[in-house]
């Protein structure tokens, strides 16, 4: 992994961001890359869960819930 | 008339698509649910009559893909791969048709006949997306078919369609397929050959697509792979897994990942040419509901107070219905009583039969209630939020945000919360959860309370009670987290899920969805009580032959005696009177004979040996037996209290009375009130747990409970005893 390269748990609530690479294990990591969080893909966090974990993101007009560390394996460019 | 010709037809689709109302709407009530062969997916059916064909419509369990990563996937690849429908049907979501379309890919290389149903296209179009259909099925080589499910739109022309592509005989279309890049087209083409060339006799799938699952490292597969290739077996995983290496060298990543990639790719080319959006300046409603809902200071109070409206609604709401069932039972008795001469079969019917069914069929208001709350939640889109809300809390546990409802449901009914278990994906998540949820208290158990708490703790009951509630639900999440280290170790499942938009809810839907939970929980469980309750109603009732300490026939006799002479005797005005002392005292010594019957019976001798057991939570024989009995239903443990000890009449007031003579201490009931809660619930959520999790969870999940019961109940009691409370 990258060093300084920030991953979707640092972003903020209505923060945009393209999606750089997405790791962690096999399983996790395919059943993201199905519901399309994978390389490329424009993604907006919407909002934390009032526990601050899950969080929920928006990509392809579709919400999707993640665990903050879930959300830890995936690496963003907020600046895209 | 010739018999008409059979087709089967399978419905694929992504979650949320608007399957499940397309299914609805084509086959209407005539559908069976079931559970799919030794899984606890659940398995919708429906058989329908149209154009002179006979439809069997399988309604495929909703995926976003056909990787084996799941349950639900493994059992929809599976019967398109092995039961072969005639035609798939696969339900796009217009709104979402990336996503929509990367189920449709793998799909596509199965060889199957596929069939598109655009589904919701006009709420995607009033949301500035339009989709060009016609090109979409030039570019996949498929029909595609506009449908609104919760109008009824398309239904017909969808259904002939898809006879048509069945009776069309074409082969499968092979063209219009994902092509992979050169490298991966190059590795699967080898592996084509290689087991063409190394296996004996036939593969049992498409060879590109056993070839593509392989270089996938697809486990399943594999394993097919192995046992219908014979001794080249072997050898063709070890070529896939050479080749594999080569991909993954020559990508840098995993094959199974570059392909994904891939497929994107090709449908990232289909999505520029049907696709044209127009910005748009709609509100977003369900975001807007979403703000409010999930709000970070409103979000709590607001689930909290749904909960406690469903709850509301089930028991107030409930109680009405519920009454007028027991009245039911009460008079067809009563009719039984009336009709059927004294005996043995008369015994069975009133005591066993009735008593049994009537205890569950009670219930059947509040299972009804809170299952259309529930599917309430389900069909508008909440009980999403809710495990968003709660995954925090109950990761802490090692349990699933999505545990939270099966665990919620259970102070209602254990039964249909066990079945509720069902939404967790892992089977991990789900067996910890079918395991813990008994320990949630529910509404059967609280009977006992109201006579235990009652009876010694008067004015303090409803805290008492309180506090039985709270004890389970520290011992469920205790147990969780016991579990999750020992028994059933390793993460819980990723919380990778969608929250799909907020839904107006269809009346339909959620009265099919009521009807089949209703249906399943008589069935199913009406059974299992039924048996249950003739079983402790023969234990209790034989053998016959019992030398009583006294002959109550005399006694009967000698009292009737008695009185009626005074009665002859006294004036008119004062006779109701005596036969009021008359009836008394009958059905006194009526009340010892029963009592003295039960305690030479088999389940006296039980008690007898239980004795042991149950003293040292503060128990004589006879709440022993009482909580024998209640194996079968908790109510049931009211009513033999009541037998065993009881008084005069049935009611709670004099129970207590005959409780607080008994000898037993305010502290003995206390260890009894924990020990209902933790034991096993009932056989009915026996049976539901098995069928859930298989027997050895089953037999482990009632030594488990037990064991802790007797271990918590004894603790309270000795406990109690050495601080000198009594």
């Amino acid at each position: 992994m990258e060093i300084g390269m920030p991953t979707l748990k640092d972003m903020r609530e209505g923060q945009e961001a393209v999606i750089v690479r997405v790791g962690g294990n096999g399983a996790l990591r395919r059943r993201l890359l199905e519901m399309g969080l994978r390389s490329g893909a424009r993604i907006r966090i919407e909002k934390y869960a009032p526990l601050r974990d899950p969080l929920e993101l928006v990509v392809n007009a579709m919400h999707v819930s993640l665990r903050v560390e879930e959300a830890a394996q995936i690496e963003v460019d907020p600046a895209a | 008339m010739p018999p008409a010709k059979h087709l089967t037809i399978a419905l694929a689709g992504n979650p949320n698509s608007g399957k499940t109302t397309i299914f609805n709407a084509i086959t209407g009530t005539r559908q069976k649910v079931g559970n799919w062969p030794g899984v606890t997916v659940e398995k919708k059916e429906g058989h329908v009559q149209r154009f002179g064909y006979e439809l069997s419509i399988i309604d495929l369990p909703g995926t976003y893909s056909l990787t084996p990563f799941s349950i639900e996937e493994i059992v929809a690849r599976d019967f398109v791969l092995d039961d072969r429908p005639d035609v798939v049907i696969d339900i796009i979501d217009a709104s979402n048709l990336e996503r929509s379309l990367y189920l449709a890919t793998q799909l596509r290389e199965i060889d199957c006949k596929v069939l598109f149903a655009l589904n919701m296209a006009d709420l995607a179009q009033s949301n500035g997306i339009r989709i060009d259909a016609a090109k979409l099925g030039e570019l996949l080589d498929l029909p595609v078919v506009f449908t609104v499910g919760n109008r009824q739109e398309g239904i017909d022309e969808l259904l002939q369609k898809a006879v048509g592509l069945a009776e069309s005989g074409a082969p499968a279309p092979q063209k219009r397929r994902v092509r992979y890049s050169q490298d991966i087209e190059t590795a699967i083409g080898r592996l084509r050959t290689f087991m063409a060339g190394n296996a004996e006799g036939d593969l049992p799938y498409n060879p590109r697509w056993a070839a593509i699952k392989l270089l996938e490292d697809d486990r399943i597969v594999q394993q097919r792979i192995l046992a219908a290739a014979g001794p080249g077996g072997p050898k063709i995983l070890e070529e896939a897994e050479r080749l594999r290496q080569q991909l993954a060298d020559r990508y840098d990543d995993a094959p199974e990942i570059v392909m994904t990639d891939e497929r994107y790719g090709f449908i990232a080319g289909i999505i520029r040419e049907v696709l044209t959006t127009t910005r748009r300046q709609r509100v977003d409603t369900s975001r807007a509901i979403d703000k409010v809902l999930t709000d970070r200071f409103l979000g709590f109070p607001i689930f909290v107070f749904f909960i406690w409206a469903m709850f509301q609604l089930t028991f107030s709401l409930g109680a009405y219905p519920m009454d007028w069932i027991g009245a039911g039972f009460e008079a067809v008795g009563g009719l039984i009583q009336r009709w059927v001469p004294e005996s043995l079969l008369r015994d069975l019917l009133v005591e066993g039969v009735l008593a049994g069914v009537g205890s569950v069929a009670v219930f059947l208001p509040n299972i009804l209630i809170l299952f259309f709350c529930i599917s309430l939640f389900e069909d508008t889109g909440y009980m999403a939020r809710a495990a968003f809300l709660m995954d925090r809390i109950m990761h802490l546990v090692g349990l699933h945000g999505k545990s939270f409802i099966p665990m919620l449901m259970g102070f209602g009914c254990n039964v249909p919360a066990v079945m509720a278990a069902r939404t967790l994906e892992s089977e991990k998540d789900r067996i910890l959860t079918v395991l813990v949820t008994p320990f949630m208290s529910c509404s059967a158990r609280l009977p006992v309370y109201l006579v235990l708490a009652g009876t010694f703790f008067a004015q303090r009951a409803g805290t008492v009670i309180f506090g039985i509630y709270l004890l389970g639900i520290v011992v469920a999440m205790l147990s969780g987290r016991l579990f999750r280290k020992t028994l059933l170790p390793g993460a819980d499942a990723p919380f990778v899920m969608e929250l799909p938009p907020y839904r107006m809810p269809m009346l339909k839907s959620l009265m099919i969805h009521m009807w089949d939970r209703a249906r399943m929980f008589i069935q199913k469980m009406g059974g299992v009580i039924l048996v249950g309750a003739v079983i402790v109603w023969v234990l209790s009732s034989f053998p016959r032959q019992v030398d009583y300490r006294q002959d109550y026939g005399a006694l009967r006799n000698a009292a009737a005696q008695r009185w009626q002479t005074q009665i002859a005797a006294a004036d008119p005005g004062r006779r109701p009177v005596l036969e009021a002392e008359l009836a008394r005292e009958l059905s006194e010594l009526r009340r010892q004979q029963r009592t003295e019957q039960i305690g030479q019976s088999y389940m006296g001798h039980i008690g007898k040996i239980l004795e042991p057991v149950v003293a040292p939570m503060g128990i004589d024989w006879r709440g022993g037996v009482a909580l024998l009995s209640g194996v079968v239903a908790k109510e049931i443990v009211v009513s033999t209290m009541g037998v065993l000890y009881a008084a005069e009449a049935d009611s709670e007031d004099a129970l207590g009375r005959a409780l607080r003579a008994s000898g037993m201490t305010p502290l003995a009931g206390l260890a009894m009130m924990a020990f209902v809660l933790l034991y096993v619930p009932c056989l009915a959520t026996v049976a539901a747990v098995r069928r859930e999790t298989g027997n050895r969870w089953m037999l482990f999940s009632v030594a488990y409970s037990t064991g802790l019961a007797w271990l918590v109940a004894v603790a309270i009691y000795q406990g109690g005893r050495l601080l000198g409370i009594t």
